[in-house]
C-alpha cells in the first residue's frame, strides 16, 4: 500500500494579529506549523501502515523553508518526503495548487492520498477534492472514522451537517480528514533522529509533466483584489445608569419592538 | 467599459439605441448608458449626432478586452445549486435563491436552479422562491450525496447553459463537490463567501470571504474565467421573497451517462437538539468566560426560559467545560442569526463575532467598557452580569405577567 499525505506549512493563525493601521496581517514572529488537520492525516496514514504495511510519503508544495514541516512529518513516522518547489509554482490559488500536486502525485503513484479537511490559513477546503479531480480518482471529504481498509477498497464515515454517512470507495482514493478522526502522535526520539538524517526529495517544474500556463499566478483563475479587517456594524447605543435603570431602559426598548 | 457616453454631450435622442446590434445601450435618467453586453463593435460612435460616444482604450488594451469579451459573451445567467436532504429542500437553498435573484436582477439575466434527487413539487417551490428555471434530475439514486455523480451533472449543466455565476451552499455537500466541478471546467472557486456583489464597472463578481481563522476578510475575483463560482456560508444571505403565484419552467434532465465510484452504504442521523434550537431560536442568550462557571450558565438558562430562547456560548466557556461544544457559536462553532442575541461576559473576539454578527439585534453585557463586543452591539450595558441578568429575568417575568 502506497500512501501519500499532502501537508501544508501554515502560520499558526491563533497567534496572528492584524496591524490596525495598515489592515494587514502581522506575520512576523508567528511560528510556522504543520496545518493541524494534516497532522490527523499523517496519523491516519501511520495507523493504516501499522495495520497492513506499506510506505508513507509526505508531499508539500511550498517555498524551500517548507522542508521543516516535512522533517516534522518524518519525525512522526513517515518514510519519505517530497518538497515540490519552484519559482513557477509561486502565487498558486487552489486550482493551480491542486493541478501541480496532482502532477507530482502522478509521478509518485499512490493507492490512498490523504489531505487535511482544510488549511487554517486559507480555510478553503478545496485542494483535496480538486486534486482528486485532476487525478481522475474519487474522493471522500470530512472523514471522521476509517472503518475498513482492504487492498482494493475502503469504508469510511463521512461527517455531514446532520450526522454522518458510511461511504465505500475503490482504490485509489483521496480522503480529506477532520479532527475527530484521531489524536496525532508526538514524534518519537527515533523519529527525530531519522528526521535529521532524512534526505528530502525536491521536485520542480522540470520533474513533472505540467502545462506551464496552468501553474502559479499565471495558472490561477482567482485573484485576491484586497484584504481588509472584518467590518463591524456600529449602531451601538450604550445604556447608562444604575443596574436597575439599565434593565428598565432595555425592557422599554424590547417592548417598543414588541419582543416582550 | 472601453466605450462610454459623454453625459454632458448626450441629448437623449436615442439614435444610438437602434444602432446597437447587442442591445447594450439603455436609457437612464434621459441619457444613454452602455452596459456590459457591449461588444465594442463601435457602430454607435459614428451614429451619434453629437459625437457623445467615445472610445477610451488604446489598440492593444482594446484587443485584449475584446478577446475576453468574446470568451464571455455566451456566459450570462446566474445558477444556484439547490441542496436537498432526504428529498426536502435545505434552508441554504432559499438563501442562495435570495442572493442569486439579487445578482441576476442587477445583471438583468435569468436565475437557474439545479435540483437533484427529488421531484417536481420541490422544483416548483424553488420557482416560488425566485428561480426562473429549474433543471431537475429526479433520479432517486441522487437523493444521497456522492461527489462523482453530483460533480458530473453540475459540470454538464454548466457546459450546456453557460452561466456567468454559479453558487452553492458552503455545506459539507457544496464544499466537497464544487471543487471537482471547478477543476473540470477550469475556473476559479471561492470558498465560504459571506458577501457577493457585482462590480458595476466590470460586471465581475466581488466575492468576500473570511481567511486566517476569521482574522481578516478578502475580496476575491475571477476576472478571466467563466463561470465565476462560489460557495456561500449558510445563514448569512437573506432568503428571497416567496410568491405563491410565481411561474417558471422545469427542465427535466436525464442521468443515463452518470457513473459513480463511491457508494453511500448508510446515512446516520446525529443531530443534537441544541443545534436545531440554536438555528431556529428567536432569542439566544450566550455566555463567555465572564459567566464564571456552570452556576452562571444556570442564570442564563433562566433568562432563556422566560424569553423562550436557547443558551449559546463562546469557545472559552466551552473549553472551560461549563457547557458542551454543541452550544458554541463562532468560526469553529455555529453561525446563528436570531432576532435577539444577548452576549453575557463575552469579549467579542472576531472568531466569535463571525458567528453571530448577522443577528437582527445584539445586546452586550460586559463589565469592561472597552470590550470589542460593544462594537457590534445594538445596545450595550457596561455592568456586572451577575447583577444585570437576574434583574432582567425578574423584570421580563413581571412584564410578561409570569
Ligand atoms: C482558529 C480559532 C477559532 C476560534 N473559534 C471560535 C469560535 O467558534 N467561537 C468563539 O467564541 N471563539 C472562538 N475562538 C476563540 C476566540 O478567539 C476567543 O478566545 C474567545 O471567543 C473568547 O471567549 P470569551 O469572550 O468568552 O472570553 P474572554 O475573551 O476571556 O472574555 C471574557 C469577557 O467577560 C467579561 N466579564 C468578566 N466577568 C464579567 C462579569 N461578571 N460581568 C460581565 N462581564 C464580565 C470580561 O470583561 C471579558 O470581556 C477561536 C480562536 C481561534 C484561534
Ligand atoms: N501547498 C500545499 N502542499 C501540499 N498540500 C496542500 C497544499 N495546500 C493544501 N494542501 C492540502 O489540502 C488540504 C486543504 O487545503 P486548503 O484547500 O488550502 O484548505 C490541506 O489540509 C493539505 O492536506
Amino acid at each position: 500500500m502506497n500512501i501519500i499525505v499532502c501537508i501544508k506549512q501554515v502560520p499558526d493563525t491563533a497567534e496572528i494579529k492584524i496591524n490596525p493601521e495598515t489592515n494587514t496581517l502581522m506575520r512576523e514572529g508567528v511560528p510556522s506549523i504543520i496545518n493541524p488537520f494534516d497532522l490527523n492525516a499523517i496519523e491516519a496514514a501511520l495507523q493504516i501502515r501499522e495495520q497492513s504495511g506499506g510506505k508513507i510519503s509526505v508531499l508539500t508544495m511550498g517555498p524551500p523553508q517548507a522542508e521543516a514541516s516535512l522533517r516534522d512529518a518524518i519525525a512522526m513516522g513517515a518514510d519519505e518526503a517530497v518538497l515540490l518547489s519552484d519559482k513557477a509554482f509561486a502565487g498558486s490559488d487552489t486550482w493551480a495548487t491542486s493541478y501541480t500536486l496532482a502532477k507530482a502525485i502522478e509521478k509518485l503513484g499512490a493507492d490512498i492520498i490523504f489531505c487535511g479537511k482544510q488549511a487554517i490559513d486559507g480555510d478553503t477546503a478545496q485542494v483535496g477534492p480538486e486534486t482528486a479531480e485532476f487525478l481522475n480518482i474519487p474522493h471522500i471529504s470530512y472523514i471522521r472514522k476509517i472503518e475498513e481498509v482492504s487492498d482494493n477498497s475502503i469504508r469510511v464515515q463521512r461527517l455531514m451537517d446532520e450526522g454522518y454517512d458510511i461511504v465505500e470507495s475503490g482504490l485509489p482514493v483521496l480522503l480529506t480528514v477532520v479532527k475527530e478522526l484521531n489524536e496525532p502522535r508526538m514524534p518519537s526520539l527515533k523519529g527525530k533522529m531519522a528526521a535529521k538524517k532524512a534526505e528530502i526529495k525536491v521536485m520542480g517544474f522540470a520533474d513533472i509533466e505540467a502545462d506551464e500556463n496552468s501553474l502559479g499566478l499565471k495558472g490561477s483563475p482567482t485573484q485576491v483584489k484586497n484584504i481588509f479587517a472584518p467590518e463591524l456594524k456600529a449602531e451601538r447605543k450604550m445604556i447608562e445608569g444604575s443596574p436597575e435603570e439599565q434593565v428598565d431602559s432595555l425592557i422599554r426598548e424590547l417592548k417598543a419592538i414588541k419582543c416582550i | 467599459m472601453p466605450v462610454v457616453v459623454n453625459l454632458d454631450k448626450c441629448t437623449g435622442c436615442e439614435t444610438c439605441l437602434e444602432s446597437c446590434p447587442y442591445d447594450a445601450i439603455v436609457m437612464k435618467d434621459g441619457k444613454a448608458v452602455i452596459n456590459e453586453y457591449c461588444n465594442e463593435c463601435m457602430t454607435c460612435l459614428s451614429v451619434c449626432p453629437e459625437g457623445a460616444i467615445i472610445e477610451t482604450l488604446d489598440a492593444a488594451a482594446r484587443e485584449e478586452s475584446l478577446r475576453t469579451k468574446a470568451k464571455f459573451a455566451d456566459y450570462r445567467d446566474v445558477l444556484v445549486f439547490a441542496e436537498q436532504r432526504e428529498g426536502e429542500i435545505a434552508a441554504v437553498s432559499y438563501e442562495l435563491l435570495g442572493a442569486g435573484r439579487r445578482l441576476a436582477d442587477k445583471r438583468d439575466v435569468g436565475l437557474y436552479a439545479v435540483l437533484l434527487g427529488t421531484g417536481e413539487k420541490e422544483a416548483g417551490e424553488l420557482i416560488k422562491w425566485g428561480a426562473d428555471k429549474v433543471i431537475l434530475c429526479s433520479d432517486s439514486s441522487l437523493t444521497q450525496f456522492n461527489d462523482d455523480s453530483y460533480a458530473q451533472i453540475l459540470t454538464e449543466v454548466i457546459q450546456k447553459y453557460k452561466p456567468s455565476i454559479v453558487l452553492a451552499g458552503a455545506t459539507p455537500v457544496g464544499r466537497s463537490f464544487l471543487p471537482r466541478v471547478a477543476a473540470k471546467v477550469r475556473t476559479g472557486l471561492t470558498a465560504d463567501c459571506t458577501s457577493l456583489e457585482i462590480d458595476s464597472e466590470t460586471g465581475n463578481l466581488l466575492q468576500v470571504r473570511p481567511a486566517f481563522g476569521g482574522n481578516i476578510m478578502a475580496t476575491i475575483l475571477c476576472p478571466d474565467y467563466r463561470p465565476q463560482m462560489a460557495t456561500v456560508r449558510p445563514r448569512v444571505m437573506k432568503k428571497g421573497e416567496y410568491q405563491e403565484d410565481r411561474t417558471g419552467e422545469i427542465i427535466n434532465m436525464s442521468t443515463d451517462s452518470i457513473s459513480c465510484r463511491t457508494q453511500v452504504i448508510e446515512t446516520v442521523k446525529e443531530v443534537s437538539e441544541i443545534s436545531v434550537n440554536l438555528h431556529e431560536a428567536e432569542f439566544i442568550i450566550a455566555g463567555g468566560r465572564g459567566v464564571g462557571g456552570e452556576k452562571g450558565f444556570k442564570m442564563l438558562e433562566e433568562l432563556a426560559e422566560v424569553l423562550g430562547g436557547v443558551v449559546g456560548a463562546s469557545r472559552a466557556a466551552v473549553d472551560e467545560g461549563w457547557v458542551s461544544y454543541s452550544h458554541q457559536v463562532g468560526q469553529t462553532g455555529k453561525t446563528v442569526n436570531p432576532k435577539i442575541y444577548i452576549a453575557c461576559g463575552i469579549s467579542g473576539a472576531v472568531q466569535h463575532l463571525v458567528g453571530m454578527q448577522s443577528s437582527d439585534m445584539i445586546i452586550a453585557i460586559n463589565k469592561n467598557p472597552d470590550a470589542p463586543i460593544f462594537n457590534v452591539a445594538t445596545y450595550g450595558i457596561v455592568g456586572d452580569m451577575f447583577e444585570i441578568v437576574p434583574l432582567l429575568t425578574k423584570k421580563i417575568k413581571e412584564a410578561k405577567g409570569l
